[in-house]
């Protein structure tokens, strides 16, 4: 069997404004090695709030989140903000990039954050990243200047710069037209095929979810199935 | 290396708002610019207003007061020792004006670790005969280059060399209130009695002009040997020693020390001028006041700028979060920003800084009181430079802390999700 690689337990999670509301009803998920999940459910079922949950972003939550086997309450802020940037890639909806940086120092970011490598050995990953997704001729350019989908591939690249155990989505192709939703997509798919990524993508596009390998299906807070 | 991250990272945004963060820079520059150029001036104008006193006041002066004998003859004998004396019409006795044993006391005075230096004087009342008439006045017998090095005697001699001095026998330099009066010019001989009425003829071989007008119309200087030949007296003959310590704070405990060990007047500099210390630590602390109201101005310009910067640059802040960045990192990053400005800021301003003073020390400035003076004085102090740099620091720091803790604090999830 694989390694379990993102495992809640019984998580529940409360919005206190303007009235307490719970918003997650024990949600018992575990995620396996080389997985390609997608979460859905309607507006509003809780969906992105587990997401942010799963990433450590949030913490003020109930029960158990475990990241490759260790626990995650409990540790400071500073700790959390190091398993993001070491196990974790993210890729959000609209927020790509940085536009103060070029696309390559855009993906070179969280490596130079980590330190594992050395400047040069980062830029050279960035490099390899860019070009497996065919984006090396956009290096240089500064991220303001690309378009949405070009965007969205390279905040997968970045995402990937530190070989993370999974990839988060939060509607990573809501905001892309189909032709490029489907190209991330097929990013995606190759990644868990080839490189056997795990990913976890929230996604309301029935269609993108269905090309899965697992779909979670979410509604009131409630995991209906999975 | 993490550290040169987040520095790439501070620049970045830094540039990106390059405009806001120029007006901040120059807000800071203006402030430190303004404060050098005040504290410089108000300090130049004060060490000039000081010196016209404290320069030629000697911290401790040593020399025989005239006054009535406290040992009157009746208390020493041994009839009248038990009883209270009651002795009417007493005078004072001006016997001995001369310092007693005065090379012994040199000495001491040298060998002591306190002491900077000293400079004997004699002073001679005289009349200066010009024609018909006398004019009171006074010499001063001294030591040119004990006077020049200690008490800047050189600096009000308007002309000729105060060293002519020593080096011309019977030679005099004359106040020139008194030169104008008796129409002497430097070469001319002027005609001196002393009280005992002694005359000597002396060359006059420059002027001196002390910036209190009152003082040289009847002030001159001639050397000791000069003094000690007009009065006929010997050539251990003084009458003050002016002291210089090299703490201004101990003159009134090595007064009353020599006071005693030398069994002379003692009077120090604090007793004599107790009003100039006051004056001088006003305008100070006026000027220093001043500086900081206008670098707290620029503070809450930068405040502004960063706060500014913060929600502009919510995304980013939001972004690093998310990839790993912590609260502290972005801390680092905005004060990182405030520092540069700061610095930058500062640094241009103390040339700037600079630049006005040398301005200021080239705006004409001539007065009658001052006449070694031409242009307005500045202090270039560096002191004045450091604490404006530590200044600009601490306020850009301050200014910046909160903004920087605020964008610490920001929760990437309520950013990304408002979205």
């Amino acid at each position: 069997m694989a390694k379990t690689v993102l495992q809640s337990i019984n998580i529940n999670k409360y919005f206190s404004d303007p009235v307490r509301v719970q918003v997650l009803r024990e949600v018992n998920l575990a995620i396996d090695q080389g997985e390609f999940v997608a979460v859905t459910g309607k507006s509003g079922c809780g969906k992105s709030t587990l997401l942010y949950i799963l990433s450590t972003m949030d913490t003020d939550y109930e029960g158990e989140l475990r990241i490759d086997d260790v626990v995650m309450r409990g540790k400071t802020e500073g700790e959390l903000a190091l398993v993001r940037n070491e196990k974790i890639g993210f890729v959000f909806q609209f927020h790509y990039l940085l536009n103060e940086f070029s696309v390559l120092k855009n993906v070179m970011l969280p490596g130079l954050k980590l330190r594992k490598h050395s400047a040069e050995e980062v830029e050279h990953k960035a490099m390899e990243r860019l070009k497996t997704l065919g984006l090396e001729k956009l290096a240089l350019k500064m991220a303001n200047q690309l378009s949405g989908g070009e965007k969205q591939r390279v905040a997968i690249a970045r995402a990937l710069i530190n070989d993370p155990i999974i990839i988060m989505g939060d509607e990573p192709t809501g905001n892309l037209d189909k032709k490029n939703g489907d190209l991330v997509f097929d990013i995606f798919k190759q990644l868990c095929e080839e490189s056997n990524q795990t990913l976890l993508i929230v996604t309301h596009d029935q269609g993108f979810a269905d090309n899965t390998h697992r779909i979670i299906e979410m509604e009131d807070g409630r995991i209906l199935k999975h | 290396m993490n550290l040169k991250l987040l520095a790439d990272i501070a620049k970045a945004l830094l540039l990106a708002r390059w405009k806001q963060s120029l007006v901040a820079a120059v807000g800071v520059t203006f402030s430190i610019t303004m404060f050098i150029a005040l504290l410089g001036f108000m300090n130049g104008l004060n060490s000039l207003l000081d010196g016209l006193i404290l320069n030629r006041t000697a911290h401790v002066r040593l020399f025989n007061e005239v006054k009535p004998n406290p040992n009157q003859p009746i208390n020493l004998a041994e009839a009248f020792k038990g009883g209270h004396n009651f002795i009417q019409s007493v005078k004072s006795s001006g016997s001995r004006v001369e310092l007693y044993n005065s090379g012994a006391i040199m000495r001491a005075v040298q060998a002591d670790p306190r002491v900077l230096g000293f400079s004997p004087k004699i002073n001679a009342p005289v009349l200066y005969n010009a024609g018909t008439i006398d004019i009171n006045g006074a010499v001063s017998g001294i030591d040119v280059e004990k006077e020049s090095k200690f008490y800047f005697f050189d600096n009000y001699v308007t002309s000729g060399k105060s060293l002519d001095l020593k080096n011309i026998s019977n030679s005099i330099i004359l106040g020139k209130g008194v030169a104008d009066k008796l129409l002497a010019e430097i070469g001319d001989v002027v005609q001196v009695t002393t009280s005992q009425g002694e005359r000597l003829p002396l060359k006059v071989v420059g002027y001196f002009q002390s910036g209190i007008a009152d003082f040289d119309k009847v002030q001159s200087y001639a050397s000791i040997a000069t003094v000690q030949k007009l009065l006929g007296k010997p050539n251990n003959y003084v009458t003050d020693l002016q002291i210089k310590l090299k703490d201004l704070a101990q003159a009134p405990a090595v007064g009353k020390e020599y006071a005693q060990r030398f069994q002379c007047d003692a009077e120090d500099i604090q007793t004599a001028n107790s009003q100039f210390e006051t004056g001088s630590s006003v305008r100070s602390l006026i000027s220093y006041a001043v500086g900081i109201v206008l670098l707290i101005v620029a503070g809450f310009g930068i405040y502004n700028i960063l706060n500014m910067m913060i929600y502009d640059k919510m995304d980013t802040i939001a972004i690093l979060k998310a990839t790993g960045f912590s609260g502290s990192d972005v801390r680092k990053i905005f004060i990182g920003i405030a520092l540069t400005i700061g610095i930058l800021g500062g640094l241009t301003g103390l040339a700037f800084g600079l630049l006005i003073s040398f301005g200021i020390d080239q705006i004409p400035f001539n007065t009658a009181a001052l006449p070694t003076v031409k242009t307005y004085p500045v202090d270039y102090n560096p002191k004045f430079y450091v604490i404006g740099i530590v200044f600009s620091l601490i306020t850009t720091y301050a200014a910046g802390f909160f903004p920087a803790r605020k964008a610490s604090k920001v929760d990437p999830v309520v950013i990304i999700r408002g979205k």
